[in-house]
């Protein structure tokens, strides 16, 4: 089902969290609201969820407006960052309370809870205690009882913040193949950037109550819409007036046409990556991003001269903050 | 910090002797006075047809008064920490003024209420239903100085659960009341069970406030603690024997209480 939020505002006492924020998800797609703490990707989920009332605007799941509609009634599923598992219940108990909720025949229950366990892989923990569960296995166990109830959109919100980075990656690539396979809507809310381009087929950067860009990772990533979303979805070094990825930036020992001469201050190696330091004659220092093959071939080393391609304009951005503002 | 084993050893036994000069002592001795006379006598004293009632008005009175402040205390509590409503510090301050009063200001002010010159007490009087110097306006003197219990035990564990789960329940399709039911009273129990305890400690041993409201009429209007009080008021050593006698009856009610409390403890704290 497809997702249209039109116009949402919303304030906390003083502090407005979200302003006018208009965003369509579209039919089974997998959406990242990607931002920094503060910038409302969560308050906005929890409005599309219904456990928030926006002050403006409206929320339509499939074109029906569900605004004053509550979240029992939206056909939806909830995961929390911290997983919200119900404590005094097995894991069993979790994953069949929407279910019971529902009063479905017991076979029906039986069967359901049985086949989501295998789906997220707890068919022998169905007993335990949520308490005696990893952190990992809780909220596979919330997306089991979230997607239990068949929802027609899954909202995840920061679904694996709370978790070790190994396991993490790890469960994001369950999602991805989890979403290819049961194809619900979803829309999942992070600050890692990693996680929302590896994950979502569409992406909406937010920053102080506004969702500065949409697109797909790689539109975003590639065409940044501003500084904010240019520094946010990666490094970013800046150039006189200009933000540019420090992987654009072309190294070679031979002075070559549009080229400048720079001179290497530092040479840092990163196992995957090498990031040389450079001093160009009449501007601040630059950080330049290498591959392991480019800075084999150029053995660079503090002091060398070398000539700096600086890329066309598709690969740059004005940026309108003043420099020193924007560190990558 | 670590202390030496003269240091442990010392504040040991002072804490020790604390306990028994204020408490253990006192109540030895009031179990010793009990029996002084031998086991039939004390028998006798606690099974006069004055104590017997009063041991029944006792626990009447509680099971009255514990059940409704259980209900209301959860409610207040989940209004305190649940909603957005205006008026929550307001709420919040008045809960716990049946702690800042002395009883028996409690006492006077329901006659002042619904006494025979108070604002409705005619009114209950003439419909046959007397509230002051009956067991009404005891069971509302207890309420009232028992009823913060529970909203103070309940409301911290309402915080450190936290909404998440009710939230959750929400969006799997659960109404309040079902949300309330399965998920929120599940997680509060330990708390609640605590509070009733509390409540019930209270119930059974309240004074000052019920003093005031009670026709003090043995057989008919009087708890233990009421029967201790006037029977050790009485001139002559029986009657302070009764008193005495009444008051183990009441130290056993109390002991039956600190035991659940206990096992409460216990559980509560795995």
């Amino acid at each position: 089902m497809r997702i249209d939020v039109v116009g949402i505002g919303k304030r906390f006492g003083d502090f407005t969290a979200l302003q006018e924020v208009s965003l369509e998800v579209q039919e089974g797609s997998l959406t990242a609201l990607l931002g920094p703490s503060g910038s409302g990707k969560s308050t906005l989920l929890r409005i599309i969820a219904g456990l928030e009332e926006p002050d403006r605007g409206s929320v339509q799941i499939d074109g029906r407006d569900v605004t004053t509609v509550r979240p029992q009634e939206r056909g939806i599923g909830f995961v929390f960052q911290h997983y919200a598992a119900f404590a005094h219940m097995s894991v069993w108990d979790n994953v069949a309370f929407g279910l019971r909720i529902r009063k479905l025949p017991k076979g029906h229950v039986q069967r359901r809870v049985e086949e989501l366990l295998e789906l997220v892989g707890l068919t022998a923990w169905g007993q335990r205690r949520p308490s005696q569960l990893s952190g990992g296995q809780r909220q596979r166990m919330a997306l089991a009882r979230a997607l239990a109830v068949e929802p027609r959109v899954l909202l995840l919100d920061e679904p694996f913040g709370a978790l070790d980075a190994n396991v993490r990656a790890e469960l994001r690539q369950w999602l991805r193949r989890l979403h290819d396979e049961q194809g619900v809507t979803t829309v999942l809310v992070t600050h890692d950037q990693e996680e929302a381009m590896e994950v979502a087929d569409s992406i909406a950067v937010m920053h102080q109550g506004r969702i500065e860009q949409t697109g797909t990772p790689r539109e975003v990533y590639d065409r940044p819409a501003n500084d904010f979303v240019m520094g946010f979805l990666g490094p970013a070094v800046r150039l006189g007036d200009e933000l540019i990825r420090p992987h654009d930036l072309r190294i070679s020992l031979e002075p070559q046409d549009g080229a400048v001469e720079a001179m290497v201050t530092r040479v840092v190696h990163l196992g995957f990556e090498v990031r040389v330091e450079v001093e160009l004659p009449d501007r601040a220092p630059v950080r330049a991003q290498l591959t392991r093959a480019q800075a084999g071939e150029l053995e660079l080393a503090p002091g060398d001269i070398v000539y700096v391609q600086i890329p066309g304009p598709a690969s740059r951005i004005e940026a309108s903050s003043p420099p020193g503002a924007l560190t990558a | 910090m670590r202390l030496s084993r003269p240091a442990v050893l010392s504040a040991r036994t002072v804490a020790l002797l604390y306990l028994a000069a204020l408490l253990l002592l006192p109540l030895g001795l009031v179990l010793e006075r009990t029996f002084e006379h031998g086991l039939s006598q004390a028998w006798a004293w606690m099974t006069t047809p004055a104590a017997v009632s009063a041991l029944w008005l006792t626990i009447l009175i509680a099971a009255i008064a514990v059940p409704l402040n259980t209900i209301f205390g959860v409610g207040c509590a989940l209004v305190l920490v649940r909603s957005k409503a205006r008026g929550r510090a307001i709420l919040d301050a008045l809960i716990d003024l049946p702690f800042l009063v002395s009883p028996i200001i409690v006492g006077l002010a329901l006659i002042l209420v619904y006494g025979l010159d108070g604002w409705f007490g005619s009114w209950f009087v003439n419909h046959g239903f007397p509230i002051i110097y009956a067991v009404p306006g005891m069971v509302l003197a207890t309420i009232f100085v028992s009823l913060p219990f529970v909203v103070r035990e309940v409301a911290p564990v309402l915080i450190e659960v936290g909404e998440d789960q009710e939230e959750a329940a929400a969006t799997l399709g659960a109404s309040r009341w079902q949300t309330f039911w399965r998920v929120t009273l599940p997680s509060i129990r330990w708390g609640v069970a605590y509070g009733v305890v509390l409540t019930t400690a209270r119930a059974l041993g309240e004074i000052g406030a019920v003093l005031v409201v009670s026709s003090n009429v043995a057989g008919k209007t009087l708890t233990l603690p009421l029967l201790v009080y006037q029977r050790d008021s009485q001139i002559g050593p029986e009657a302070v024997s009764g008193a005495y006698a009444a008051a183990t009856e009441l130290i056993v009610l109390s002991l039956a209480v600190l035991l659940v409390m206990t096992i409460l403890g216990s559980r509560r704290g795995k």
